[in-house]
């Protein structure tokens, strides 16, 4: 095999054995940090070898031996060291549940996901456990994405593992009773992996970066493979990927944000876009009365199923915002759904929603910009430029500044 | 694996009558479910007294080591087999005493 060759074969068991074999480390071992590591070890050994001995047959397998026989090494020298350490780490090994269930919901991966997403660990240490034992990404990666300090997300992964061990948070998929509540945290981690990617809020950031939006959508497909019977994960599945669909339309060749009725429709994703509509579509065939992202993801659907902005269904989407308004009542959706009324009703209708949320969304640069645009769209220049000011001001990605400017100026 | 529950109080009221009882329904079920160690109520700050004998005779200071507006006035000891069933049980604990509490695990 050409080197290039042993180098793409090391690349994607990388991307699609990392998870697997951390995960079953965890298991085997009880502790997140040896099974990290180990794993690590194990992938540098493969970057060594692989080109002098050849690809393994079967890389997944060879990847999990050789960590495994790196995390015995390790226990081995540190048993040398300290022999009480040796009983600590024994004694939090995990004993095999015969009534566990097998199949997906037995994978040790999803066990490892609750596990870095339990709801006792704060909502950034979740992210960056998630992204380096699920993603397989560094620290170095993480903190570049977020646009953090390495020694900041080292930290957080550091104090996050020591929590999991000392108060000892279980390596398990919850009961069934908890099980809604405690996929809707996952779930959660994973939207706030891609919204990042999506919109950067940091300035002079790269509008949209992919590594964190693929980063979400792969462990979407994760949960997706591991619980395909559970319509929110299908939701966020498919709404994910009706976001991506859009993703090159969604920047201008000189660097600007370009909002949706903009677009060139042409350059959507048209295999995204029909991945994502066989999802909903599924779900809608379910029955099932939909949670947030079912919903968020069928507002998406419309939106792309039009060929040009002047096809939308805006009816349809407004429909769609008066079910979700009932499960989240937050400001920001009432800001959404007004859009949708000024699409149907006229801008001055969705002006007098806008103004009862003004107290709350004040600080929102996205209020701002959307009352600028209301108020231009009725003659109201001077109105709008004040609003234009205000979501400038408060907007923190480069790019959405450059098209909220640029509406600014075109304004008589 | 054993675990503190220290409830937090944020302001000076005692238990109410109605909170004394959802607290004795919680201990009863805690003890007929193997889950109870131990459990206490606290007197208020202002009757602790600070002992140090580091410098060879013991010192005695009145109050708290720490003035806080939060306080704990009472603690279970639960004996739980990981975080998950100890948050379960702090959920509930919570809700009968009526107050925020705070789970952390004994080393």
């Amino acid at each position: 095999m050409t080197e290039t060759g042993v180098q793409q074969a090391v690349t994607r068991a990388h991307r699609e054995e990392w998870a697997r074999v951390v995960a079953a480390l965890a298991k085997r071992f009880g502790d997140l940090d040896v099974a990290e590591e180990a794993a690590a070890e194990a992938f540098a050994t493969a970057v060594e070898r692989w080109p002098a001995d050849g690809v393994p047959p079967n890389p997944g397998a060879w990847l999990t031996t050789t960590a495994h026989r790196k995390a015995i090494d390790r226990i081995r020298r540190e048993n040398k060291r300290d022999e009480k350490h040796r009983e600590a780490q024994m004694s939090y090994e995990y004993d095999e549940d015969p009534s566990e269930p097998s199949g997906p919901i037995g994978d040790e991966r999803l066990r490892l996901i609750f596990t870095c997403c339990h709801p006792a660990l704060a909502t950034e240490a979740r992210v960056a456990l998630t992204l380096r034992m699920l993603g397989g990404l560094t620290v170095a990666e993480i903190a570049r994405a977020f646009l953090v300090q390495e020694s900041a997300i080292g930290q957080r992964i550091t104090r996050a593992k020591a929590k999991i061990k000392t108060a000892r948070i279980p390596y398990r998929v919850p009961l069934a009773e908890d099980l809604p509540a405690r996929v809707s945290g996952v779930l959660t981690v994973l939207f706030l992996v891609f919204n990042e990617g999506y919109l950067a809020t940091g300035p002079d950031t790269d509008p949209v970066r992919h590594e964190l939006t693929a980063e979400a959508i792969r462990l979407a497909r994760l949960m997706r493979a591991l619980m395909p019977a559970d319509g929110e994960v299908a939701g966020l599945l498919a709404l994910m990927l009706l976001t991506e669909a859009r993703r090159t339309a969604r920047v201008s060749s000189s660097g600007e944000l370009v909002a949706l009725g903009e677009q060139d429709r042409g350059s959507w994703d048209t295999a995204l876009i029909a991945e994502g509509h066989q999802l909903v579509r599924e779900r809608l065939a379910s029955g099932v009365a939909p949670g947030r992202y079912q919903i968020l993801a069928a507002i998406n659907a419309v939106h792309t199923s039009a060929r040009d902005v002047r096809d939308t269904d805006w009816s349809q989407i407004l429909a769609l915002y008066d079910q979700l308004v009932r499960l989240d009542p937050s400001p920001i959706v009432a800001l959404n759904r007004a859009i949708a009324i000024a699409e149907l009703d006229g801008p001055q209708a969705a002006l007098a929603t806008l103004d009862r949320l003004e107290e709350k969304l004040a600080g929102y640069h996205a209020f701002h910009a959307a009352r600028a645009d209301l108020l231009r769209r009725i003659g109201l220049s001077r109105e709008s430029r004040t609003a234009y000011d205000k979501a400038i001001e408060l907007a923190g990605n480069t790019a959405e500044v450059a098209s909220l400017t640029r509406r600014r100026e075109q304004l008589g | 694996m054993q675990y503190l529950v220290s409830v937090i109080n944020d302001n000076a009221n005692l238990a109410t009558p109605e909170e004394d009882a959802a607290i004795d329904v919680f201990n009863d079920r805690l003890q007929a479910e193997g889950y109870w160690v131990f459990a206490g109520g606290l007197g208020a700050p202002g009757t602790a007294t600070v002992i140090d004998s580091r410098g060879g005779e013991a010192m005695f200071t009145d109050g708290p080591f720490v003035e806080t507006k939060e306080y704990i006035v009472g603690f279970w000891i639960i004996e739980a087999p990981d975080l998950d069933v100890a948050l379960k049980l702090a959920a509930e604990g919570s809700k009968a005493c009526n107050r925020k509490v705070e789970v952390r695990p004994f080393l």
